[in-house]
């Protein structure tokens, strides 16, 4: 079993996800990394579904892929009516919910 | 017994490189297309070489295995049971269900994989030409080879998921091609009505491949050790006589309705014809040898399930011979009212697959897959002539009537290779198109379908009036609107300018493919095309007028290769997917039990003549004989993987016959058409608006029998709006009821509260807390940046803390 190696995988994908969402100043590379992290677990949860012998988990990533893609929808709509407002898609130009 | 059995069957079926690795001519492509979309921009051909070159590669490695495959039929004795080639290698698994993924290699895909490899590299090279210089050139290409590859897939797929796959990505990429010039809301609304349509069909294969699994699993998993979805366990499972009547009718029904949506069947033929908004090389494609031709593959490939679960042969009429039959006809009465040349040919299309599904729901499994692969030929060389017409003659305007007429003085390669196709479309013999329709249409009959046999005459004389009727509007007649522009031009400078105008005119309002290189064509009138188009227009012409000759029942057993080679053997053979006896003449023989067995198999095996066998063997002859009548009567052990079918013989009374509706369709065509186009005669011109009853029965030809409009006004309407109604009244009525009363109530309320409790006794508190909440606020404000990354690192810091004491928690 690779149960190992499936985590690492999913830890280093992880990783390079959460990197992006904090590093990355493009609202399409951090909505990217989101579904990196998404599919990081998903990972997670297959390897564990393989390894307990029951289809759980399966249909968890399932219904992670589906959430995905609804929030990779909404995600792009929102950038899309970001770019015809200012023309740009930078986050570190988008502070008006500064407190 | 089985022991004795395989020790008997000794014969070992030739195979190779290219049977083992079929899987790989799906792959060729696949990669292409990840090339084309990463480096065709770079590439000095902007990546078509890419797509040319894959489709070669997998037209070689087609023509290998179907070289291979003829040499396994060849070395086998004829009739007996040609093992497909099969591997499959696991996908997906858990909890005991395993997907595969893999290779299922008969006659069949053989074909089919030929076919297609074969017409998408002549596109592809004529897209070369037909589309330089277009905006999206690249992505063209690249949708077009994955558009191969998804019908290669689908072809080689060895369980229904596998072809499952291989059949959407064919409906994503009719949607890329169809509204490849999206631009136009016309193209963009094709290619949404294309996708939706199949995709209501596409319910249908879900349903169907669901059904068959949970009613199949277990039987071809103690069988055959396959799963539900293996395209040989169904087959085996449908003719087992196991599966209940329920489970297979609706599984064959669910099935069919994917086979309508795909194939352009009544009632959701509606697409096809709108689907050439797209460029026509992806038309040629799209109607000729993939898309369209998977809901027939389908049926044809899976064709136990479906024998068994419609009963064909067994009752007067079923399913599928009905909307075959509905379809043949109405599609080509809408080819009379068509001014548009390739919606011409849409509808034509439409009609043969009419022919092909009538021959499938009436047991003529052969002459539909021959009728396939000589339809996907001059299907494609017709398409390719429009284009080629399009291209260098009528400024990309595809209007008969304004822009057409007397071309073949221009055009002469595309003149003769169009009325090659015609010839073959319309079964003339012996063009190749007369040896799969006339024995379809004969095989109808002889099954005891007359009805049936009537309209598909009936289907044959409209097909030659039609398309006589498009022939001379295009080639023949005087050249009107854009094709005249070089004598207008020749005559005076005045004409000249009129000239561009209308060339200007005709691609604003009619111009499908209006593409950036069109205005080259502008300066000069119409001539031949380049050899790029001619060439693949050649090649196809010349197998339009030959590849009938594969199969060609009317000069005897012998030139029936095509039948060999393809059609499986309805022989009962064991679970280990070898047949129990190689018989020789045709006839199955099986083994009985008696330990003496080797030897006779060895005299089987060996061709010896079995004149000389014993009483006993020929008691095992009459009992082999009696078990291999697959899909009547249930083999009691062993498998099945084809029904038994008949074949009508070769009559040339009936050819006769038909060929006889044929002339008579193309002279009454061509008479009314000199007439009415040419002659103008004042009896016949304008007659639809004189006449109530024709004119009646022109508009509702026009409309398109308001199916369209049943569809769009009526159904999704109905559907949608009541909702939409519905959700306003209960808001108008009921929320909004319940918000007001709400609010009343709560204003009463509210002004007791507030006059009491409110004013004496909260506001001390909310005061209180208001400067505890201002001074945590102050506290917390930097953490509010607005700055997203750094909610997303506030997150995850979180996530992380929240993690670490849960591991400490646990520890």
């Amino acid at each position: 079993m690779l149960l190992n190696q499936f985590l690492i995988l999913g830890a280093v994908l992880f990783c390079i996800g959460v990197y992006g969402v904090i590093a990355r100043k493009n609202a399409v590379m951090v909505l990217m990394s989101i579904e990196l992290i998404l599919n990081s677990v998903n990972i997670n949860l297959l390897a564990f579904s393989l390894r307990n012998g029951s289809v759980d988990g399966h249909t968890f990533a399932l219904y992670v892929i589906a959430v995905a893609a609804a929030e990779v929808g909404v995600g792009l709509a929102m950038v899309l009516l970001m770019y015809r407002n200012r023309r740009s898609i930078g986050l570190d130009e988008l502070s008006e919910m500064k407190g | 017994m089985l022991a004795a059995a395989t020790e008997m069957t000794e014969t070992v079926l030739s195979s190779g490189w290219f049977l083992e690795n079929a899987w790989i001519i799906p792959i060729i492509p696949a990669i292409s297309f990840a090339l084309i979309i990463f480096f065709g921009k770079r590439m000095p051909k902007k990546g078509s070489e890419f797509g040319v070159a894959s489709m070669l590669g997998a037209l070689v490695f087609s023509a290998g295995a179907a070289y291979q495959w003829i040499q396994r039929v060849n070395g086998a004795e004829e009739g007996a049971y040609i093992a497909p080639i099969v591997k499959t290698w696991t996908w997906w698994q858990n909890d005991g269900v395993s997907l595969g993924i893999g290779q299922h290699v008969d006659g069949l895909t053989v074909t089919i994989l030929l076919v297609v490899a074969f017409i998408s590299s002549l596109v592809q090279i004529y897209s070369l030409e037909y589309l330089r210089g277009d905006r999206r050139y690249t992505h063209f290409f690249a949708s077009l080879t994955l558009f191969s590859a998804g019908m290669l897939n689908m072809v080689v797929a060895e369980n229904m998921i596998q072809l499952i796959l291989g059949w959407e990505i064919m409906g994503l990429c009719s949607f890329m091609l169809i509204g490849h010039w999206w631009e136009e809301g016309a193209n963009s609304r094709a290619a949404l009505k294309a996708f939706f349509t199949t995709r209501t069909g596409d319910i249908g294969l879900l349903t169907g491949t669901a059904v068959l699994y949970f009613a199949a699993n277990e039987r071809t998993t103690k069988t055959l050790g396959v799963s539900g979805f293996s395209i040989r366990g169904l087959s085996s499972w449908a003719l087992s006589g196991d599966p209940s009547s329920a489970a297979i009718t609706v599984g064959a029904v669910a099935l069919f309705i994917a086979a309508i949506g795909k194939s352009g069947q009544f009632p959701l033929h509606t697409w096809l014809p709108d689907a050439m908004a797209g460029p026509t090389p992806v038309s040629s494609l799209l109607h000729s040898s993939t898309m369209v031709v998977a809901g027939v593959f389908l049926v044809a490939r899976v064709y136990p399930v479906f024998f068994e679960g419609l009963n064909i042969l067994g009752s007067g009429a079923n399913f599928i011979v009905i909307i075959g039959g509905i379809t043949i006809v109405i599609a080509a009465l809408l080819a009379f009212v068509q001014t548009d040349i390739k919606k011409v040919l849409a509808y034509s299309t439409v009609s043969q697959l009419g022919y092909m599904m009538m021959g499938l729901g009436a047991g003529a499994w052969l002459p539909a897959v021959f009728h396939i692969f000589t339809h996907a030929f001059f299907k494609a060389c017709l398409f390719l002539g429009a284009g080629s017409i399009s291209h260098s003659s009528s400024h990309h305007s595809f209007e008969m009537k304004k822009d057409m007429g007397g071309l073949r003085k221009f055009m002469p390669i595309t003149f003769t290779t169009w009325i090659i196709s015609t010839l073959a479309l319309c079964g003339v013999f012996p063009f190749s198109g007369f040896f799969s329709k006339d024995e379809i249409i004969d095989n109808v009959g002889y099954a005891g379908y007359n009805v049936f046999m009537i309209v598909g005459l009936a289907g044959a004389f409209l097909t030659a009036a039609y398309m006589t009727r498009a022939t001379y509007l295009t080639f023949f007649g005087s050249p009107r609107g854009a094709s005249a522009g070089e004598h207008h031009e020749e005559e005076g400078h005045g004409a000249h300018a009129s000239h561009d105008d209308h060339a200007h005119d005709s691609h604003d309002t009619h111009g499908h493919d209006a593409h950036a290189s069109h205005d080259d064509h502008a300066s000069h009138g119409p001539h031949e095309s380049g050899w790029l188009i001619t060439a693949p227009l050649i090649i196809l012409a010349t197998l339009a007028l030959s590849s009938g000759f594969l199969n060609a029942a009317p000069f005897g057993h012998s030139w029936e290769n095509f039948k060999k080679w393809v059609e499986p053997s309805a022989e009962v053979i064991n679970p280990t997917g070898i047949a129990y006896v190689t018989g020789g003449a045709g006839e199955a023989r099986i083994s009985s039990d008696e330990p003496t067995e080797p030897v006779v198999g060895e005299e089987a095996h060996s061709g010896a003549p079995l004149a000389a066998a014993s009483g006993e063997e020929d008691h095992s002859k009459e009992e082999g004989h009696h078990k291999s009548d697959c899909g009547t009567k249930t083999p009691v052990d062993g498998v099945c993987v084809a029904p038994q079918l008949n074949h009508a013989p070769f009559k040339w009374s009936k050819a006769g016959l038909s060929m006889l509706i044929v002339f008579a369709g193309m002279l009454s065509s061509w008479i009314l058409c000199v007439q009415l186009y040419e002659r103008k005669n004042k009896k016949l011109v304008g007659l639809t608006e004189r006449n109530k009853a024709l004119g009646a029965g022109y508009k509702f030809l026009v409309n398109k029998y308001y199916l369209d409009a049943l569809y769009e006004n009526v159904i999704v309407r109905s559907i949608a709006h009541p909702i939409a109604r519905g959700a306003y009244w209960i808001n108008q009525n009921i929320l909004d009821g319940i918000v007001n009363g709400a609010g009343t109530s709560a204003k009463t309320v509210a002004g007791w509260v507030y006059r009491n409790v409110d004013q004496k006794l909260v506001d001390g508190a909310v005061n209180g807390s208001g400067n505890a909440a201002q001074a945590a606020g102050g506290a917390l404000q930097p953490v509010q940046s607005g700055k997203v990354n750094m909610y997303g690192a506030l997150l995850f810091g979180s996530a992380a803390i929240g993690a670490l004491i849960l591991v400490i928690i646990n520890t």
